[in-house]
């Protein structure tokens, strides 16, 4: 009977070893696995992706997938990212009182559907956009548009025609700028149409349908260069080439970006082949693959910029001195050199490179002798304590050390609370820290996204509605948000980039943010690869015009 | 050929198959007032947490009215007793809501993303028994000697080396340099559309389907993570065997069969470890049941889209939904097989079925 019932037990101990040999043995000793001729494969962090609908995406992988799988009525001038050039508009007219926006479009442009394109789709995609009003609706409703004048104010006359009528005169430029933003993605209107989802319409919800948000969060419905095939949460996103495109065709017939967080995985798998192209390699990890003979590198700065600010509900903290000592305190050089070394670049004024009215100037430098006497002169030649939230990630992690020794040697007391992501923001939405260390994306390529930020604030209370950066740490500026808004509505674009200047001038001067720098989008990219090219912005990051040799 | 000290007259079926029945009721209603225990502490630290989840859903950037039209859309203005009533009704009905962050219903994520997990600790828990228990065992036998030595050196750095530092030394040995497994993920690009996988276990349905060359490429990337697993639990596995063959080896009824004049040989492996056997069973469930919840970082390491990586990213993204129900399902697997190797306690050990 024992007997028995060892035998079923050790056939199965057997039955295991014969698996594990096979496990060993069925190893092959494999060749490099190079990815597909006609596949373009990146390993990329994508768990930021919540919705492909143009009217909803507002996180940076999703840009580019946006902006690859959808086209626009006009684009930024890759040449030069002050002005934008036609996309799907092949001319347009503001009329003299500034108000009214006549674009004509392009003939013949079909949809990846093969339905044909025409200006009651630009119109629809607008409605819907501010009808849905998610996180980008207000890049369209910030001209006046609402819910219930949308289909008068920007509508179609006729099949090439599409009018866009807003509140005020505001100069061109701004107008443009924003209408290059994702949001006004012009959506496939009868292939979405077959795809809406029946709604009870309540006082939240006006609407008896969802205008396809939800198909829309995991399919394409655009003219883009290429359409969405597929986006598996935390896994891949996969597109392929759209025939229809009325431009030049993409040149590979798919892309794959593969969700891959880890930079050091990254590395290995470009080294390796498996991925053409890595995005998210950290310095060290740049620096590794710089010797290798296969692999490039290619970088471009993006329109993020990295601050400390200072909470002026803080007593200390809201003395005029104190804010510039604290600039003085920041080893810039330092961090430059080896924290944000190959991912980042100095930069202390508000706007990006690359944006209308930007201003390089870095006035600042570590200069401990320089604080102590701004701090002596404020009345705190003892120096004090202050606390700093931190989210736990690099390279703000090492920045804020950083800045807590240095800010130590003037007799300041930093004490770091660590925090994930989500926790610190919170708090700082709720205008409960003393100091936090943040990065700012911009919203639209257009001077105003930053400068309302950074340097408007039109209503200071806890119950302020508007809560930019400069609300945020409630720094009450009625002076320059009235400038901020005078600069919407300057016609002149050589004078509204003056106007700018100036406000980058008085934030560097006093505001209570110490910008320390732009970021820069590196990519390591095998050198069989022809084209890849980063943009301004991670919605200009295109892949129609790469090839594999 | 049948002695051992344990056995004992064989109990009738009848009163086998109540005591087993009685086992199962008290557990189920250890697991039903377990999962309640889970849910509450689960749901109470999600919402204490100084996180708004509104801000998973709309990012930094949603104007105040947006924000407080979603903050109703999601009960979150509701009070919180309320909002616990509502999450456990639907639960209940199997209901954990949709993830915030891939947008499908948190069941729907959680059955794609759990084969992959199970695949990985299934294949992990292999290696570490068919390695740690052989070495366990000749470590007790070999007592002090360098075996032991060696055995208790894996052990240790099994136990204090960080997986992902090991899980990236491996990828850079194995992948890079000496190329015999893949990465990323758990198939080659070029697969990836060619091959369905109707269960979500790669290794299976790629065998099922004679689809060979996707069953080796599967087989190449999943060796690696598995035999990582698979080292952390040999070390768990090799040092408990150890002390539960010491334990054996000590017994009265091993001189009984040496006496009898058995071979060392049988000694061991027939008599000693299979008394041993049976808390070992224990041993490896839990092994086992730890590697189930996802090895978070040998997840993340490398790509491999199981539960681990799914909670942590949702946890790192406040998506609330996916944390609690991915918690739930995890623990009512811990609870279940903590159940089924009591039971196989009670098969393996016959004292236990007379109790």
């Amino acid at each position: 009977m024992m007997m028995e019932k060892i035998a079923p037990r050790s056939r199965f101990w057997l039955a295991g070893a014969a698996l594990s040999a096979l496990l060993v043995a069925g190893v092959p000793l494999g060749a490099y696995a190079a990815t597909p001729a006609d596949t373009l494969v990146e390993g990329f962090a994508i768990d930021d992706i919540i919705s492909m609908d143009p009217a909803e995406a507002f996180e940076i992988s999703t840009a580019e997938v946006t902006g690859n799988t959808y086209s626009l009525l006009v684009r930024l001038d890759l040449a030069d990212t002050s002005k934008v050039k036609g996309d799907l508009a092949e001319s347009w007219t503001i009329s003299d009182d500034g108000l009214t926006y006549t674009f004509k479009l392009r003939p013949g442009v079909k949809f990846a559907s093969g339905n044909p394109l025409t200006a009651a789709d630009v119109a629809w995609s607008f409605e819907r956009a501010v009808k849905l009003d998610k996180s980008p609706a207000f890049i369209l409703t910030q001209f006046g548009l609402t819910p219930d004048n949308v289909t008068e104010k920007a509508k179609a006359t006729d099949d090439a025609t599409f009018v866009f009528t807003v509140d005020k005169p505001y100069a061109p430029s701004f107008v443009l700028n924003c209408l290059s933003a994702t949001v006004g993605a012009v959506v496939d209107k009868k292939l979405v149409s077959e795809h809406l989802k029946a709604m009870t319409p309540s006082d939240d919800y006006k609407y008896d349908n969802d205008f396809g948000n939800e198909w829309l969060k995991t399919h394409s419905a655009g003219s883009g260069v290429f359409t969405l095939r597929e986006w598996r949460a935390n896994e891949a996103v996969v597109m392929d080439r759209n025939d229809n495109y009325y431009g030049e065709k993409a040149k590979l017939a798919r892309v794959i970006y593969r969700h891959m967080k880890e930079s050091s995985g990254q590395r290995l798998a470009l080294v390796a082949g498996d991925i053409d192209v890595a995005r998210n390699l950290g310095p060290n990890d740049l620096d590794a693959i710089a010797k290798n003979e296969d692999i490039v590198t290619t970088s471009a700065p993006k329109g993020t910029v990295y601050y400390i600010s200072l909470n002026q509900k803080n007593k200390d903290l809201a003395k005029p001195e104190v804010r510039q000592a604290f600039k003085y305190l920041i080893d810039y050089d330092a961090i430059g050199a080896t924290l944000i070394k190959g991912i980042g670049e100095i930069h202390q004024t508000f706007l990006p490179k690359g944006v209308l009215g930007e201003l390089d100037e870095n006035p600042y430098k570590l200069d401990v002798a320089k604080a102590k006497e701004l701090l002596e002169k404020a009345g705190l030649k003892d120096g004090f304590s202050v606390t700093m939230d931190v989210r736990n990630t690099q390279p703000v992690t090492g920045i804020a050390e950083s800045f807590q020794q240095t800010a130590g040697q003037a007799g300041v007391k930093i004490e770091i609370i660590p925090g994930d992501g989500k926790q610190t923001l919170t708090k700082y939405r709720a205008r409960n820290h003393d100091i936090y260390i943040g990065q700012w994306g911009q919203d639209y390529f257009d001077p105003n996204s930053n400068a309302q930020t950074f340097a408007s604030n039109p209503d200071n209370a806890d119950t302020g509605k508007v809560a930019t950066l400069a609300w945020r740490n409630a720094w009450d500026i009625p002076e320059l948000s009235k400038q901020t808004e005078a600069a919407l509505l300057e016609k002149d674009s050589a004078k509204r980039a003056e106007m700018y200047r100036n406000l980058q001038k008085e934030v560097l001067d006093t505001g209570p943010f110490a910008i320390i720098f732009q970021q820069i989008e590196v990519a390591g990219i095998r050198k069989n690869l022809k084209g890849f090219k980063l943009g301004p912005s991670f919605d200009t990051n295109f892949v129609g015009q790469i090839s594999k040799d | 050929m049948s002695a051992t000290d344990t056995e004992t007259a064989a109990p009738g079926s009848a009163a086998r198959g109540m005591a087993i029945a009685s086992a199962i009721g008290r557990f189920a209603l250890i697991a039903v007032t377990t999962y309640l225990g889970l849910l509450a502490v689960t749901f109470f630290i999600g919402r204490i947490i100084p996180i708004d989840p509104v801000l998973a859903v709309l990012g930094d950037r949603a104007n105040a009215d947006v924000i407080e039209r979603t903050r109703r859309a999601m009960g979150l203005d509701l009070p919180l007793i309320e909002q616990f009533y509502v999450y456990v009704k639907s639960a209940l009905a199997g209901d954990f809501g949709v993830s915030v962050l891939t947008t499908n219903p948190v069941m729907d994520d959680i059955k794609r993303v759990f084969p992959a997990t199970i695949e990985l600790a299934t294949v992990g828990t292999l290696i570490g028994t068919l390695v740690g228990v052989p070495l366990g065992v000749l470590a007790a036998v070999k007592r002090g000697s360098l075996i032991d030595q060696i055995v208790r050196v894996i052990g240790l750095v099994g136990y204090s080396v960080p997986i992902f530092w090991l899980g990236l030394l491996g990828l850079v040995l194995f992948y890079a340099r000496l190329q015999w497994v893949a990465y990323p993920g758990r198939l080659d690009v070029v697969y990836q559309y060619t091959f369905t996988s109707p269960t979500g276990f790669y290794l299976l349905d790629s065998a099922w389907q004679g689809q060979w060359d996707v069953f080796r490429d599967a087989l190449r990337h999943i060796i690696l993570p598995a035999a990582l697993l698979g080292y952390f639990s040999l070390a768990y596995i090799s040092r408990m065997t150890r002390s539960f063959m010491l334990n054996e080896m000590a017994q009265e009824y091993i001189v009984a069969v040496r006496a009898k004049g058995l071979s060392e040989t049988r000694v061991i492996w027939a008599h000693a470890l299979r008394n041993a056997a049976v808390p070992l069973v224990t041993v490896i469930a839990l092994s086992y049941a730890g590697l189930l919840e996802g090895s978070v970082l040998t997840e993340t390491v490398f790509s491999w889209p199981g539960i681990g990586l799914y909670i942590t990213d949702s946890l790192q993204n406040a998506d609330m939904n996916a944390v609690l129900g991915g918690t739930i399902v995890i623990g009512s697997v811990f609870i279940a097989i903590n159940l089924l190797s009591d039971l196989l306690y009670q098969v393996l050990d016959p004292r236990t079925k007379t109790q």
